[in-house]
């Protein structure tokens, strides 16, 4: 039987001790004397939130089987249990074999929402691997980080040895098999790193240096061993129907916050909204065929026992076999006993007809994402939802039995103004008021509840908006107020509910967003004074982060309120995600003229991912 | 058709607490394929139930569950079938079919036996079981049980219906049913107290070995005693 890191006293104090005992079914056990390669493949945040991840599940199925490496996990433990760590010197393990992380040859850190980068420290401060990779030697793990996030990775940087840019399924069998001839024939750590560099899609963060202009903008940018790449393309998957998913996800034994099969339908989005960062980080769209999702539902649902199902991907409703592959859900799923969730569906006739079949009308709401209050606004961010269009929606779904609305927006959009603010208290109005007209008052099952939420926008690498200026603190919450006193001037405002996101956090996770490498000094000095955690509100603690900017010489305004020149060359330039820079600047010059842009499906914008050779470039358009 | 699933918690199952583990068997019941009887509605559960809640830290040899199939299935087909689907540290040990007329395995609980040993490292200068029959000797054994409302004087020695000091540690039965559950934890609390003594929160180590129903005579018979193999 498997011996645990944490004794049964201190597994008995913490809460949730489940969340450290592996073991789970469909965890993977191998001799660790029988594999070359030790992987611990961490998410830097608790275990309910990084076993909920899909990308990880991807990663973990594939490395597992390969034969010569076994994939481990690693979550950051929770306060209470970080606390007794420290205090008793124990390192940090891996679920599985309990082993620490130190004596592994990878860790892998998914960096999937920026507020997660002091936990990183944690994670390393806790496995004693040194922040730093350049002080690393051959008796540490190999620090390797992936995931969105890595799309910039400046700001994190000096905390890597290698960052693995784009899609995680092409690009681990090469880098191991360099790792593994690297060792045999005694090569040096550095050497190690330097071979991995030039491996396609591998960023190699000592090797490149950068120099400022006086105002503090990136002036070069390169490699400082010429035979590394100036430019690092993603690596990207050609075809998701002939690839690695798991069909035996690990089951864990606490309720984490995805409970269930997920299944990637497709990857990438059509729509280019231009807030959105994932929607050109993952073009082209490429959608999995008919057999591979039906042959992986069934597998999936009998090897865990999961009682539900979800579909995962940008906008489900895109999805060109949708109607077909809900169908034989349905069936299956019937026969099965298993719920069916269909998160990002557009509301129309098709996919109210589908909820009313696999959910309880009664129970659930609907969800629309208007993001932004007003057409004018709408046009800018190019989400090509009109409000007749909510307003059909809804009407259809009120005459189905729905009476409860859940509206997404955001605030602090570039151009924004007051009115556009006030637009979100106006179309909420207007959604209740279409259900008083449509529902007669002996169907009514009491008021309709219509909940509309703003987030604050925040300006993402990648996206035709990071040249904009986000907004400040003060602006935010200006705007949220806007909205407030708009919504109390509604003729139904007992039937909205208006909530608004913090505004401090959005401040630092924009600074972090588009930081440069000169942030890693901030980012370790607010973790050696006890910042971990800033994703979660209770923990996060703004009035350190800004001492920490101050103490480092680094003004926020710089990276958060400025807006970049056209020219400016940004932090993330060297790495290629396939969509050009030409193409995201045309979009920010047709924001501002408010103009709409077409989707993939309906005409090709050229936005440069076509040289991939796959997905929707190459499909007929309708 | 009803049916009485026993099963062992050991290893790091444990720290698996009663909720979870219900989630557990939900699963493991899926993904043997069990054809498993739920209820209505548009949320369907599937009809099982537990007999008696185990606390997160004790081992046991005596856990059951009770399940409706909605067609006959072969006992050792079952416990096969859920077996090799298990989690390590959770075993199942015996599958029973329940005649028509038996009481659910929650109502039916009426003692259960416990072994308590003393944890590694929490030895103290005591011998474990010294004086334990003198405690028991006692004509009553008064406990003070406080819960979030009010303090209620117990009676220990009522629910301890029997009990044997053994070299390793000192095994007790005691009354396991809704009405006047006890549990090891208040009992050692009050042999420490007897001995002059208070226990630390992780001295003990519990191992629930058993769980008993009693029959027309009276007497405890371990819960599955009630079915049969079909």
């Amino acid at each position: 039987m498997r011996k645990l890191a944490l004794t049964d006293e201190i597994l008995l104090k913490i809460d949730k001790p489940a969340r450290y005992i592996g073991g789970e079914v469909n965890s993977i056990m191998k001799d660790r004397e029988r594999v070359d390669i030790r992987f611990a493949m961490c998410f830097p945040d608790v275990y309910e939130i990084g076993m909920s991840h899909l990308g990880i599940q991807i990663i973990y199925d594939m490395l597992n089987k390969f034969e010569d490496v076994w994939c481990e996990r690693v979550y950051s433990p929770w306060m209470d249990l970080d606390e007794i760590m420290r205090k008793e010197q124990i390192p940090l393990f891996a679920l599985e074999s309990q082993d620490p992380v130190k004596d592994f040859d990878f860790l892998g850190i998914t960096l999937q929402y920026e507020m997660c980068y002091t936990n990183i420290l944690q994670v390393l401060d806790l496995s004693g691997i040194p922040f730093f990779a350049k002080e690393r030697t051959w008796e540490d793990a190999v620090v390797i980080g992936g995931g969105p996030c890595v799309y910039n990775p400046e700001p994190v940087a000096p905390f890597f040895d290698l960052f693995y840019i784009g899609e995680g399924e092409t690009m681990y069998r090469q880098l191991f098999d360099l790792y593994k001839t690297c060792r045999k024939t005694g090569k040096s750590r550095k050497e190690f790193l330097m071979e991995a560099g030039k491996l396609p899609g591998i960023y190699a963060p000592e090797f490149y240096e950068t120099t400022y202009h006086d105002d503090g903008t990136i002036a070069t940018f390169y490699p400082v061993i010429p035979e590394l790449p100036r430019k690092i393309m993603k690596e990207m998957v050609r075809d998701l129907s002939d690839t690695y998913y798991p069909e035996k996800p690990v089951v864990p034994f606490i309720r984490v916050t995805q409970d269930r099969v997920v299944l990637e339908i497709q990857r990438g989005c059509i729509r280019g909204c231009r807030f959105c960062q994932a929607g050109q980080l993952y073009r082209p769209v490429r959608e999995r065929s008919l057999e591979f999702l039906k042959e992986y539902a069934v597998k999936m649902l009998k090897a865990t026992g999961h009682e539900e199902i979800s579909l995962s991907s940008l906008s489900s409703s895109d999805f060109s076999k949708l109607p077909e592959f809900i169908d034989y859900l349905i069936e299956e799923c019937r026969k099965r006993h298993v719920n069916i969730s269909l998160p990002s569906l557009r509301i129309d006739a098709f996919s109210l007809d589908v909820m009313s079949k696999v959910q309880d009308v009664k129970k659930s709401s609907l969800t629309f994402a208007p993001e932004a209050g007003t057409q004018r606004m709408r046009n800018v961010i190019n989400k090509g939802l009109t409000e007749e269009v909510i307003l059909n929606g809804a009407k259809l779904a009120f005459e189905g039995g729905w009476n409860k609305v859940k509206l997404y927006f955001m605030l602090g959009l570039p151009t924004e103004t007051d009115e556009d603010a006030r637009g979100i208290a106006l179309l909420a109005n207007e959604i209740a008021k279409l259900y008083y007209e449509t529902v007669p008052k002996e169907k009514r099952n009491g008021k309709v509840q219509i909940t509309a939420s703003t987030s604050f926008f925040i300006p993402k690498p990648f996206t035709p908006f990071q040249w904009a200026p986000m907004c400040t603190r003060e602006q935010f919450l200006d705007k949220a107020h806007t909205v407030k006193t708009a919504v109390l001037e509604q003729l139904n405002k007992k039937s909205i509910k208006y909530n608004w996101h913090e505004a401090d956090a959005s401040v630092l996770e924009g600074i972090l967003a588009r930081g440069d490498r000169k942030i890693a000094d901030v980012i370790y000095m607010a973790y050696k004074k006890g910042c971990i955690y800033d994703a979660w509100g209770e923990y996060y603690k703004h009035d350190v982060w800004m001492e920490c900017f101050e103490a480092c010489g680094l003004s926020m305004d710089f990276y958060t309120t400025r807006e970049r020149s056209l020219d400016e060359i940004f932090p993330w330039d060297f790495i290629d995600c396939g969509v050009t820079k030409e193409f995201l600047k045309r979009e920010w010059q047709r924001a501002l003229r408010e103009e709409v842009t077409p989707n993939c499906k309906m005409a090709c914008q050229g936005c440069g991912a076509a040289r991939f050779g796959t997905g929707i470039c190459y499909e007929e358009r309708s | 058709m009803k049916y009485r699933i026993k099963f062992s918690k050991y290893g790091s199952i444990i720290f698996i607490g009663h909720l979870d583990m219900m989630r557990y068997f939900q699963k493991a019941i899926r993904r043997a394929e069990i054809p498993i009887a739920y209820s209505t509605g548009f949320s369907p559960h599937q009809i099982m139930s537990f007999a008696a809640p185990l606390g997160v830290g004790l081992y046991s040899n005596g856990e059951y569950l009770d399940i409706e199939l909605t067609q006959e299935v072969s006992t050792a087909d079952m416990k096969e079938a859920l077996n090799r689907t298990m989690a390590e540290g959770v075993e199942i040990l015996s599958v029973k079919a329940l005649p028509k007329n038996a009481e659910n395995a929650m109502a039916s609980v009426a003692a259960a036996g416990y072994f308590i040993q003393i944890r590694k490292g929490h030895e103290a200068d005591l011998v474990f079981g010294e004086g334990f029959d003198d405690f028991m000797a006692q004509s009553s054994i008064p406990y003070e049980k406080e819960t979030k409302k009010s303090r209620k004087l117990l009676d220990l020695k009522e629910g301890i219906y029997d009990y044997e000091v053994k070299e390793d540690g000192i095994y007790l039965l005691v009354n396991a049913s809704s009405s006047g559950n006890i549990k090891p934890g208040m009992i050692m609390e009050a042999y420490y107290a007897y001995l002059g003594r208070k226990p630390s929160e992780f001295d003990f180590v519990v191992t629930r070995e058993e769980t008993y129903t009693k029959n027309e005579d009276g007497q405890f018979i371990s819960l599955d005693e009630v079915g049969k193999d079909i």
